[in-house]
């Protein structure tokens, strides 16, 4: 049974469509990265997947209806959502009573062990903690849950990039194994680079490209064109050409390694040159409209 | 995996030290209505600073003239007065409180974005609206009724001490105060009043707390105004106004503090209580969907 299972996933704000039937299957142990420029439909997919919002078409999350048995499926997800979302009154104490109270795979000690290595004090009052801490105490808390999905949405964003480079350590080090599944939005994409098993970009309601990091560095090779074999590599039709420093840099996809490697020096991509090459003209339109 | 998951001392903070490795049972309603009362802090506060005016004005002002009265008699007279006042300052305050509390709750969580966090735990919608409202409508009430109760025996007290000071019978005192008996009657009160009859109230503030984008406060108010200023201009009665009126101001039918059988009978078998239970129950019902349904503002 696949972790996440949709099809035909639709969803329509009024006349803006934010999801216009999506497929898409995560499999257990996969760690996906949703990728996608503002107002893409990422955090609508993510929200149709943890039951906060009604959708057109089908979605099976660990076999449930999500949008119906969004309690029953909360046992077994768990998500970290773009705001800083912990209530401020609370104490950090009280936050770990609550969860310890109503989550049967809640696990205190381990919460506590977490907690013992940062400097938050129980009895701090969550609006006292400043973002970062916020962060720690949310991925604290979330990593002592037993959980077989987790969803973050924007998970670090504005926090420096040493907590940024904590949050996603701890993740690997202390919460993921093959059992778990973990799906995330970032705009941060060069965090993620190393954390991925697989790759989602996603753009204006609709799967731009999907496969996992293994397919997408044997799939796309990137090469600095020497400037006398111009004309020959635009023959072999690159997916994007950019110019850095007056050097000229294309993108292929599904091109011959050989024939490449005749045109200039051949690099694997990143997520973001990716991400500009098979995006770059739509997310610019995109951006500008409202979500 | 380096996790020192028991390096840390135990904190001090915890009210129930259970055994640390042992994960009990989880109780969603429990803990909805504990991080309730720690949220809103004022459901108790407010109560017990209504007491405390009530106590401190009665040592000053009344306890003070009664010493002052050199007629043992009007000592009496001026002793026994306050009781009431102590229970309508008292329950007045949780009644406010209540209402409030009812109007924000839902809409608070929406406000703040703290719903994100309350709906990544295993807690269902109903529970929660469940929780809220057995927060407003049975803790609140039975709060109020108990710090007016323990309000009063220290007010009895106390006049006890003077009265006995004075050379009279105390007997006379506590015949007039008669707590136990007033107590008695009022939880009565509260049970079918301030529960039961009022309960589609209360039902209408959680509604519109969980529906309202801004201004939840104009929402509950606005909507049975409009209503019967429409009724009026257009059909020119004030069938709604007055069924309004019929509810929350009194009726032949809405019971009064005696305590009774027949009463009570007649409280349970009058129309208006269950037509009122299930208009009730229909705002909880839109509540919670509106709850699940309803995204952060």
């Amino acid at each position: 049974m696949s972790v996440i299972e949709a099809r035909g996933l639709r969803k329509a704000y009024g006349t803006t469509i934010a999801l216009d039937g999506i497929n898409l299957r995560v499999e257990e142990g996969r760690i996906l990265g949703l990728i996608g420029p503002n107002g893409a439909g990422k955090s609508t997919a993510l929200n149709a997947i943890l039951g906060l919002t009604q959708y057109q078409g089908e979605l099976r999350v660990l076999g449930r209806d999500p949008w119906k048995e969004r309690d029953q499926l909360m046992r077994d997800v768990c998500f970290i959502s773009d705001v800083a979302v912990l209530p401020r009154w609370m104490q950090v104490s009280q936050a770990l009573d609550y969860v310890a109270g109503v989550h049967p795979r809640f696990d205190r000690p381990k919460a506590e062990g977490f907690l013992a290595k940062t400097d938050i004090k129980r009895a701090s009052k969550i609006r006292e903690l400043s973002k970062g801490m916020v962060t720690q105490l949310h991925l604290a808390l979330v990593m002592a849950i037993d959980a077989r999905l987790l969803v973050l949405d924007e998970p670090t964003l504005g926090l420096d990039l040493l907590y940024r480079k904590q949050f996603y350590d701890s993740l690997l080090n202390d919460y993921f194994d093959r059992s778990r599944t973990i799906v995330v939005t970032t705009h941060q994409v060069e965090d993620v680079q190393h954390v991925l098993t697989d790759l989602m970009f996603i753009n204006r309601g609709r799967i731009a490209l999907a496969c996992s990091m293994e397919e997408a560095e044997s799939r796309f090779l990137e090469v600095t064109v020497r400037p006398e074999q111009l004309a020959a590599a635009r023959a072999l039709k690159p997916i994007h050409e950019s110019q850095v420093l007056g050097r000229t840099i294309m993108l292929f996809d599904h091109a011959d390694r050989q024939q490449l490697t005749a045109l200039g020096e051949l690099h694997t991509p990143s997520i973001a040159d990716l991400f500009v090459a098979v995006m770059g003209d739509q997310a610019r339109q995109t951006q500008g409209a409202a979500r | 995996m380096n996790t020192p998951s028991n390096a840390i001392p135990r904190s001090s903070f915890e009210p129930q030290a259970a055994a640390p490795a042992v994960m009990t049972a989880p109780r969603p309603f429990y803990w909805s209505v504990r991080r309730e009362l720690s949220e809103y802090r004022s459901i108790y506060i407010a109560p017990l600073a209504a007491a405390g005016v009530v106590l401190v004005g009665f040592l000053i002002a009344t306890l003070g003239r009664a010493l002052t009265l050199p007629n043992p008699v009007d000592r009496l007279a001026v002793l026994e007065g306050p009781f009431d006042f102590a229970m309508g300052l008292i329950l007045g305050t949780a009644f406010i409180v209540a209402i409030f509390y009812l109007l924000d709750t839902l809409y608070g969580e929406r406000r703040d974005r703290s719903i994100l966090f309350w709906k990544s735990l295993p807690v269902s919608d109903l529970t929660t609206v469940l929780s809220k409202a057995t927060v407003g409508i049975v803790i609140l009430p039975l709060l109020g009724f108990a710090i007016t109760v323990a309000t009063q025996l220290i007010m009895l007290l106390l006049s006890t001490a003077v009265v006995h000071a004075s050379g009279l019978d105390v007997t006379t005192l506590w015949n007039k105060v008669a707590l136990f008996q007033t107590s008695l009657g009022l939880l009565y009160h509260i049970v079918t009043v301030h529960m039961l009859w009022y309960a589609p109230l209360y039902g209408w503030l959680l509604l519109v707390s969980a529906w309202a984008r801004r201004a939840p406060f104009l929402w509950a108010l606005l909507p049975p105004f409009a209503i019967g200023v429409l009724e009026k201009i257009a059909l020119n009665t004030s069938h709604f106004t007055n069924l309004l009126k019929y509810r929350f101001m009194g009726s032949p039918e809405s019971p009064h503090l005696a305590v009774s059988h027949d009463s009570f009978a007649m409280f349970l078998g009058s129309p208006g209580l269950w037509i009122g239970l299930i208009i009730t129950a229909g705002f909880f019902a839109a509540a919670v969907r509106l709850r699940r349904d309803r995204d952060p503002l």
